[in-house]
């Protein structure tokens, strides 16, 4: 049965998709098509603003950078910001592959653990009331709404009275309860019809089949979702004040060094600065491209007829 | 519900209530037990959020109710803190007015967009959707990126804004945009604005995709009759619950307004034009070390926040009637 389901929808899917394909969706009138493109790209432009940025800056030779009138587009691209990136990265005290390793093994344990904790307490949470659930959503939900600045001296003290200071558990283990993977998986599993489960229920799946089995591929929209904010989250936290070791530091510290602060810019470097910002940002952006693209139709509800 | 209705018949009110009591707690132990896989499934989440979530936030609120400047131990005073902040604390005030304004504006033209952009984006073809979603996702995804607008509204000529203005002659001399008061609150809207496409939009994005394609076919039969009959009475009410979450996500960011701020017109702006809650809790936790009272400001603005939560739920649960 629960194959049964599951087979069900991906063939739906299948038809679906060939059916939208084939024919234009009903309500659309062409004017207001026209309309809805003809918005999307003045604000596109509006929005892609500091990718462009972003990108023209890391190609511009250093005359480039501060020229006047300043200019958005490169004229003469060059590599020469990414060779001094990488000269210097070979002269750090420490090998700049283990800043890469760092956070690459940060980011994937913490959103890996984030993605399976959130995932099965929202669950639960979402189609059961038990004693306790719903006044434990709605602390997850207030907690949102609490200032990070004033909870990072008590968030120290316990972490520090772990004794996880200085180790990578200090950032991987709290990013497995970011309340906002939390809250948005609880939201999308509410859409998943109760029947479903129960009618899973009937044939005998236990509980992990059915989160595991059902629940889990029809809100895989939702958790691709989740998977960008952890990542996001994790890549770009420099962290500096739960790790002392250079060797565990991450890589948005190694090149904030390289970088200055904004408040004090390294000008000198403004171009290796600059390629640094890129190769910082591609990344997450790579991963972003491949996650929306495979939010697709799941099909939720028509896998069951109530 | 047997369990709850089985009170004992004879007895005084109070034998009773402790009875009914009594039935209760065993009401809800055998329902504790009958659930308890799902405590297991809920568990791993709720040790590690009441240890690095909800621990933080109830010792800051307590500590909110003393005197703490983070060497000696928490002394306590009682209301002290916030008698201070709203009875001697004018620059408080003059932030709580900017974050009003800030939030008030911001908060509902950020939400609306995130949805009416996610709306627009969401008929696209597959990749062309997912590069679309780049492009209006591009101020969050890259980090720190409002600090373009920095290089953009740089007060002397070498700022985008004031370089072209004076190549057309529009203006004579550069502009101090993030430094006369004048300018400042609207230059702060227009950034902050500009950063309001953020977890919200990526959950009505995925929000949109979950939605049955059957319910616009009966819409159809129904007689609804345009796309915006359609959104109204089709795709918003089966969003509610991503509805509400980007009603958070945008009551969130545009309440805690104060990096952007910072960053962009000086710590503190001129005049204060442009403080906000955030940067008056930050000048007394991360400069003055008084965490006892940038606590009570915190506490103060968590309960704006939930004040407005309420308030949009409220709407929400009215939409598509």
């Amino acid at each position: 049965m629960v194959k049964a389901i599951r087979q069900g929808n991906r063939t739906a899917v299948k038809r679906r998709a060939r059916i939208s394909r084939a024919v234009r969706k009903p309500n659309r009138s062409i004017g207001g098509d026209i309309f809805i493109w003809f918005l999307l790209i003045i604000f596109g432009a509006f929005f892609a603003f500091p990718l462009v940025f972003a990108i023209n800056n890391a190609f511009k030779p250093l005359n480039e950078l501060f020229i006047w009138p300043p200019r958005l587009f490169v004229i003469n691209p060059t590599m020469g910001n990414f060779q001094d990136l990488f000269i210097l990265m070979s002269r750090s005290w420490v090998t700049f592959s283990r800043y890469i390793f760092n956070t690459v093994f940060i980011t994937a344990v913490g959103t890996v653990g984030h993605l399976m904790v959130a995932s099965m307490g929202a669950y639960a949470i979402s189609k059961y009331n038990f004693p306790g659930s719903k006044f434990f959503f709605g602390l997850v939900i207030t907690t949102l709404m609490f200032s990070g600045f004033v909870t990072a001296i008590p968030n120290f003290l316990i972490i520090a009275s772990l004794g996880w200071i200085d180790t990578y558990w200090a950032i991987i283990i709290p990013a497995f309860a970011m309340p906002l993977g939390f809250f948005l998986l609880k939201q999308f599993i509410d859409t998943v019809p109760m029947s479903l489960v129960e009618s899973a229920k009937i044939d005998g799946a236990s509980e992990w089949t059915i989160y595991s089995r059902i629940i889990m591929p029809l809100v895989k929209p939702a958790m691709l979702t989740a998977m960008i904010f952890s990542v996001q989250a994790l890549w770009n936290n420099p962290q500096a004040n739960l790790i002392y070791t250079e060797q565990l530091k991450t890589l948005p510290f190694a090149l904030g060094q390289i970088m200055g602060s904004p408040h004090v810019p390294n000008i000198a470097r403004a171009g290796t600065g600059a390629a640094a910002t890129l190769i910082m940002i591609i990344v997450p952006i790579l991963l972003f491209i491949v996650a929306q693209s495979n939010i697709l139709k799941t099909m939720a509800n028509s896998g069951i007829k109530e | 519900m047997a369990a709850i209705s089985a009170p004992a018949k004879e007895g005084t009110n109070y034998e009773r209530y402790r009875a009914r009591k009594r039935a209760m707690r065993a009401h809800t132990w055998a329902e504790i037990k009958k659930h308890r896989t799902l405590y297991l499934f809920l568990a791993p989440f709720a040790i590690v959020f009441t240890a690095f979530v909800l621990a933080p936030v109830v010792i800051s609120i307590i500590l909110s109710f003393t005197y703490f400047n983070v060497l000696e131990l928490p002394r306590f005073v009682g209301f002290q803190n916030y008698l201070n902040l709203f009875l001697a604390d004018d620059v408080f005030l003059i932030a709580l007015r900017n974050t009003m304004i800030l939030a008030v504006i911001t908060g509902p033209i950020g939400y609306m967009s995130a949805f009416l952009f996610a709306w627009f984006i969401n008929e696209l073809p597959r990749f062309v959707r997912a590069f679309v979603t780049l492009v209006f996702y591009a101020p969050t995804i890259t980090g720190a990126a409002f600090m373009v607008w920095g290089f953009i509204f740089t007060g002397d000529a070498f700022g985008y804004l004031n370089a072209n203005l004076l190549r057309l002659g529009i203006i004579q001399e550069p502009v101090l945009w993030l430094v006369n008061p004048a300018y400042m609150m609207p230059v702060i809207i227009i950034v902050v604005l500009w950063m309001s496409l953020g977890a919200g939009f990526l959950a009505f994005i995925a929000g949109l995709s979950t939605i049955d394609e059957a319910l616009y076919e009966a819409g159809l039969v129904d007689g609804v009759k345009n796309r915006w009959q359609e959104l109204w009475f089709i795709t918003l009410p089966n969003m509610q619950g991503m509805l509400m979450f980007g009603a958070v996500m945008a009551i969130t960011a545009s309440f805690a307004v104060g990096q952007v701020t910072q960053d962009l017109a000086g710590f503190p702006s001129t005049d204060y034009a442009v403080h906000t809650v955030v940067n008056h809790l930050i000048d007394y936790g991360a400069i003055r070390f008084e965490m006892g009272y940038a606590s009570a400001i915190a506490t103060i603005l968590f309960l704006a926040m939930i004040y407005a939560k309420i308030l949009v739920g409220k709407f929400i649960s009215k939409i598509g009637q």
